[in-house]
């Protein structure tokens, strides 16, 4: 059999960087399921691409700016009504340093 | 009374409220007898707001009766996509993750459908985020294909496509990122456009891939896919990728609707098509000569490059969401994780519980895509493929007016049937996903059915910014048949 295209040390690593807490079944299931797709994509190589430019979106137009100035924006409460926690005028979220110093 | 009501299509209906001869709220009435009788085995909404739409109904009527002068779409029943933003109501994206979220305000084109004085009835059922060719990614519901209950309504847009061929509405709004108005609408005998990249802001439009998607109309006819268009096209400041009027002005595209095109060049690629089912292939090539009895002539072309256009989109689609999706961490706003032992647990466990699987699945390539060591074998080759892919449609485009060929290889599918092989539910993009990568315009159209009466689109791609022209091809055909008058029977 071929080796899969990722192994589930990687598919882990992913999903560290992608802050996904993944079931054991999970990634078991992915590895399957990431190493088929990517195989499709490696389709793609078929083609030569050495002398084209990548294209990343297909609009005619390139830095869009506006005037530098002052618009209301949506204020306190709207932006905290849909928090799923709160504490006065902030957003509230664990402890991010443990106490210990430093 | 309620089934003459229903069959009006947008502008038959408009037209009889503007004159006082049907009134708004008998209509709306209508829409909701419909949805209690039909939800049910349907499922095609997360949402409705039968209150709120029916005091607006009245606040029309009552415009009317005093001479006041009422928008394009005053007093037609409309439903919206539950990944639009609305400020009443939830914008769930159907998403357990966004399950009680309460959007501050409203997406540009709802804004836009609200202006014109249109009744927003509802926020209808998807796919995830949008990820997904059937509606079976829903973490909400289920919706099925008012054809077939056993089938799936194809997606991501499936409730507004199921919605608008149900009568549960009279026209929707979707969101096509790789296929996801034009696929449903086939499936379920309905219109469907996706507009050019930057004809439609995408302001308050939930990202999934920001360089694809773009919001479009499902229609009963091609006339009121025209007058959705004319409602929601337009530059907004908001939304800094919506296209400048001095770059591509808007036009009207209801007024020459039905004037005839001269000369009109169709570019078919044969070998590409002979990928779909036999039965599908046989009905598009009808529908195609259609336009040949009318004078059109066809033109067979080669487009090399569009056989990698899946793998360049599950490349790139993927990338673009991984980050997009980032914002979903718990601390703003959506889920968060009961007792999480620390913040990164926030994170990561509100995401795991939050989404679901074919989401998580495209966070994680996505995420591998643009990852380091592997960003240049995937990511930036699939941007080259792209731009070999959009050569491959200017090309076309020089020496013919549009291209045609099917919306997807088969007609609906079962449900369940295609739910635990990813790759095969991507491989039934194959025919959609080239125009969201070149940006271009396209629609799909109904033009038959298959031996099991499921029906079967017509699609018509068209060069950036042309959709006058390609929504009046689609008229054409539309004239010379009756099958956008078929409807289906739904049982409970």
């Amino acid at each position: 059999m071929m080796a899969k295209r990722i192994d589930e040390a990687q598919v882990r690593k992913v999903a560290k960087l992608s802050r996904l807490a993944l079931t054991e079944a999970e990634v078991e299931e992915f590895t399957e399921q990431l190493s088929a797709i990517l195989d499709y994509a490696e389709k793609m190589n078929e083609l030569d691409t050495e002398n084209v430019e990548p294209l990343a979106h297909c609009l005619p137009i390139n830095n869009v700016f506006r005037d530098d100035c002052i618009k209301e924006s949506l204020g306190t409460e709207k932006t905290l009504a849909n928090a799923p926690q709160r504490d006065g005028e902030f957003f509230k979220v664990p402890k991010i340093l443990d106490g210990s110093g430093g | 009374m309620q089934d003459e009501l229903l069959n009006m299509d947008c502008r038959q209906l408009r037209d009889g409220i503007a004159s006082g001869r049907v009134k708004s709220v008998a209509a709306t009435e209508a829409v909701f007898k419909a949805i209690e009788k039909y939800e049910g085995a349907i499922g095609a909404y997360i949402s409705t707001f039968k209150k709120q739409a029916i005091s607006k109904a009245e606040e029309i009527d009552k415009k009317i009766a005093s001479g006041e002068t009422v928008g394009e779409l005053a007093g037609v029943p409309v439903a919206v996509k539950d990944i639009m933003c609305t400020s009443f109501g939830t914008t769930t994206c159907a998403s357990k993750i966004l399950e009680s979220f309460h959007a501050p305000y409203n997406a540009t084109a709802v804004e836009k459908l609200a202006a014109a004085d249109a009744v927003i009835v509802g926020k209808t059922n998807m796919d995830e985020f949008a990820m997904g060719s059937s509606t079976e990614n829903s973490g909400l519901k289920q919706t099925v294909n008012p054809w077939d209950k056993s089938r799936v309504p194809g997606g991501s847009s499936g409730g507004s496509a199921a919605a608008v061929a149900g009568r549960l509405c009279y026209a929707a709004l979707g969101s096509d990122t790789g296929g996801s108005i034009r696929q449903p609408a086939s499936f379920c005998g309905v219109v469907g456009l996706k507009p050019t990249y930057g004809r439609v802001s995408r302001f308050g439009l939930v990202a999934f891939g920001s360089s694809l998607d773009q919001i479009g109309p499902l229609t009963r006819t091609v006339g009121d896919c025209a007058l959705l268009l004319n409602v929601i096209a337009g530059h907004d400041p908001a939304d800094s990728t919506s296209i400048d009027e001095k770059t591509a002005p808007v036009c009207d595209c209801l007024g020459k609707l039905d004037e005839p095109i001269e000369g009109l060049k169709i570019a078919v690629v044969p070998e590409f098509n002979a990928g779909a089912e036999s039965g599908v292939q046989k009905v598009i090539a009808k529908a195609i000569d259609v336009y040949k009895r009318l004078g059109a002539e066809v033109i067979e072309v080669d487009m090399p490059h569009l056989d990698y256009a899946i793998a360049a989109y599950y490349v790139i689609a993927t990338a673009e969401a991984s980050s997009n999706l980032a914002r979903y961490d718990g601390v703003h706003y959506g889920h968060r994780t009961e007792e999480p032992a620390d913040y990164i647990e926030v994170y990561s466990k509100s995401r795991a519980e939050g989404f679901g699987k074919e989401v998580k699945r495209r966070i994680m390539l996505g995420t591998y895509a643009l990852s380091s060591g592997y960003y240049d074998a995937y990511y930036l080759k699939a941007l080259k493929v792209r731009n070999l892919i959009r050569g491959d449609f200017a090309k076309v485009f020089e020496r013919c007016d549009c291209i045609m060929m099917p919306v997807a290889p088969t007609t609906a599918f079962k449900i369940g049937e295609k739910i635990d092989d990813p790759l095969a539910m991507y491989l039934s993009d194959v025919y959609t996903i080239a125009a969201n990568l070149a940006g271009i315009p396209a629609i799909s159209v109904p033009c038959g059915f298959d031996e099991k009466k499921l029906p079967i689109g017509l699609q018509i791609l068209a060069p950036a910014f042309g959709e006058e022209k390609l929504l009046r091809t689609a008229r054409i055909y539309e004239r010379e048949t009756d099958w956008h008058k078929e409807k289906p029977r739904i049982s409970n």
